[in-house]
């Protein structure tokens, strides 16, 4: 077949190449491909999402569906948007979304620029730091819960080694000022990894002529380091950012076997406190208020972030 | 190109980050490592302090994570000797076993979930990737992007309307809901990866083909998806270990007949409290066929996370 450039540069096949093809027309098969999918989406991602903004108007109960259901109009977004004690589950997401990404950005963009540095075998090594991240959540959060046990856990046995205090003299999931640190070190340890392989991306993008200039222009190592390593490496730095705060934003799984929630209410972040009021409070319409809100924040946030985001790729 | 590069870094430093790096996967690894060594122990040993390192291994942990048991009065355990190794185990506390428990059912569960979801999310996902990839479809990256923002909802979010339409529909706590279930949430992160891939492949070879008289579905089935069949199956891992790890949608839509093993390890109770061998031993059952796969796939896998989170 001839190569001419048109062809390779058109994005749908070119009309006459069309001509000779035999069966179904082009768009025929197109439905047909994606129509599966689109009814899949519709039917598992769309319809609840409808449905749920419908429920959050009123004051359904899941466990009575046979009681009537009134509209209650907007006074279960005016409850939550009121309520003190969503605040304190507020802060608590707040202060786990904070310091799981300070620290997974520090612990893994240090990693991402050793690893770069190629040493033998630093792909396998790379492999086995990347192993938590692999490994279900829940089942990781119900381990830990067993390293964290008062006396008997190994965590506790360790810091005590260390530190020369008595392994017994704290709780790292009963005491109120130790369990938000204690899911913090887990999701950490866990996630660290992901920063990591992002960041390890993003130094690899960068071609050896830009130092290999710098050093014919006699610039420094630790001025190469913050003209050219950082700003290079920013913009994937800030998307493993987006994605780990997305995710921490919904975290769940780890944090409900870890902790459930307790002691109190100090680790109860918020998709603990949905969880909660919509499957064990059975005040459906009230949670699908609050599912809403918790959508329409991160999605507003995330939309903020993705423009000072593409802000940085600009420069 | 010279050997010598400025580039490259120094034997010093490389010995040096390759020092630090090996001490934190070291360090990493711990927790893993402790969880596996408890699988082995008694009892009494996975919970004594200090915490032991060396201790005699006993099977006991698995024994009990694979069965049930009951307590036996002295004169029945002396009429009935032992058959079996693990019955021998068993008799050191005074019991019997009295049947298999229901590990073995939910972690078949987690398998018949699990590639389900990912087979149906393969197969949907590539037809709609090449779609996309191929033809004009209207709005296609707003939809795709759209779909895609869906996944920032907490899965609890999610669950509230799909608990009711599946209560309605008689798929609680069915097979059939939850492959269709991880489906849904998967096959957006699906297409997405799967259309970056099959972008990729030259449309050249497409157009030789079906000038050489192949219709456009034997085109597909023929040319395009051998060429892809790498991303295929890193796309394929990433479904498969979602599947495989969720938890929030399993313990809040599956109680009994297709429950998977996430919801059920937490909950593996012995005597007289957690029974912390038989809960380390079914976290090493679970997580060890997934560390298998991310230590034998690691160049297909490593790069499909950056890809896929690099490409948006």
């Amino acid at each position: 077949m001839t190569d001419t450039p048109d062809t390779r540069a058109a994005k749908a096949t070119p009309d006459r190449v069309a001509r000779k093809i035999k069966g179904l027309s082009d768009r025929a098969i197109a439905w047909i491909f994606v129509g599966p999918t689109i009814f899949l989406l519709l039917a598992i991602n769309i319809f609840p999402l409808i449905w749920t903004v419908n429920l959050s108007f009123t004051n359904f109960r899941a466990n009575r569906p046979n009681r009537d259901v009134d509209y209650v109009g907007l006074r279960n977004y005016e409850r939550i948007l009121t309520d003190s004690d969503i605040w304190l589950n507020m802060q608590a997401t707040a202060h786990f979304l904070f310091w799981t990404i300070f620290f997974q950005v520090l612990i893994g963009f240090t990693l991402a620029y050793l690893i770069n540095k190629k040493f033998k075998g630093n792909d396998l090594w790379t492999t086995i730091i990347v192993l938590p991240m692999m490994l279900s959540p829940a089942v990781v959060g119900n381990f830990w819960k067993f390293l964290y046990q008062p006396q008997i856990g190994l965590f506790n046995y360790i810091v005590a080694f260390i530190s020369g205090k008595d392994p017994s003299s704290f709780e790292m999931l009963g005491s109120v000022q130790l369990a938000p640190w204690s899911i913090v070190i887990v999701d950490t340890w866990m996630w660290t990894p992901f920063v990591m392989l992002i960041c390890l991306a993003g130094l690899r993008s960068i071609p050896d002529y830009i130092y290999e200039a710098a050093e014919v222009d006699r610039a420094s190592k630790l001025r190469q380091f913050f003209t050219i390593t950082i700003p290079m490496v920013l913009p994937f730095l800030m998307l493993a950012v987006l994605f780990r705060g997305i995710e921490n934003f919904k975290m769940f799984d780890l944090v409900v076997q870890l902790t459930g929630g307790g002691p109190g209410s100090t680790t109860e972040l918020t998709s603990i406190n949905l969880k909660r009021e919509a499957f064990e409070k059975w005040r459906t319409g009230y949670a699908s208020a609050y599912a809403i809100i918790l959508f329409v924040t991160v999605f507003g946030l995330a939309s903020i972030y993705v423009k000072a985001l593409n802000k940085v790729k600009e420069r | 190109m010279s050997s010598f590069s400025v580039t490259e870094p120094s034997k010093r430093s490389k010995w040096f980050a390759g020092t630090l790096v090996i001490i934190y996967a070291l360090v990493t690894m711990v927790p893993l490592a402790w969880i596996m060594l408890t699988g082995f122990k008694s009892p009494s040993d996975a919970i004594s302090y200090p915490p032991k390192v060396v201790f005699e291994p006993t099977l006991e942990g698995y024994v009990n994570l694979f069965t049930t048991r009951t307590r036996q009065t002295p004169e029945f355990l002396e009429a009935n000797p032992p058959q079996t190794w693990y019955e021998e185990i068993v008799r050191e506390y005074d019991m019997v076993i009295a049947g298999p428990s229901k590990f073995g059912e939910r972690f078949l569960n987690s398998v018949i979930i699990g590639f389900g979801s990912t087979f149906l999310s393969i197969f949907l996902g590539t037809l709609a990737a090449y779609a996309f990839s191929r033809f004009k479809i209207p709005l296609a990256d707003d939809l795709l992007f759209f779909i895609l923002s869906t996944r920032m909802m907490p899965p609890i979010a999610v669950a509230i309307p799909i608990f009711l339409m599946y209560r309605q529909l008689g798929l609680s706590d069915t097979h059939l809901g939850m492959i269709l279930l991880y489906t849904g949430v998967n096959i957006s992160l699906a297409v997405w990866l799967l259309k970056g891939f099959i972008d990729e492949i030259p449309l050249e070879y497409e157009e030789a083909a079906l000038i050489d008289g192949y219709t456009r579905f034997q085109a597909f089935y023929k040319v395009v998806l051998p060429q892809a069949a790498t991303g295929i199956a890193s796309t394929a891992i990433f479904c498969l270990i979602f599947a495989w790890n969720e938890y929030a949608f399993a313990v809040l839509l599956t109680s009994g007949t297709a429950q998977t093993a996430p919801p059920f390890i937490p909950t593996i109770i012995g005597v007289g409290g957690l029974d912390w061998p038989a809960v380390a031993a079914g976290a090493t059952i679970f997580l060890l066929p997934v560390m298998i796969f991310t230590i034998l796939l690691r160049k297909h896998l490593l790069r499909g996370i950056t890809f896929g989170a690099v490409r948006k």
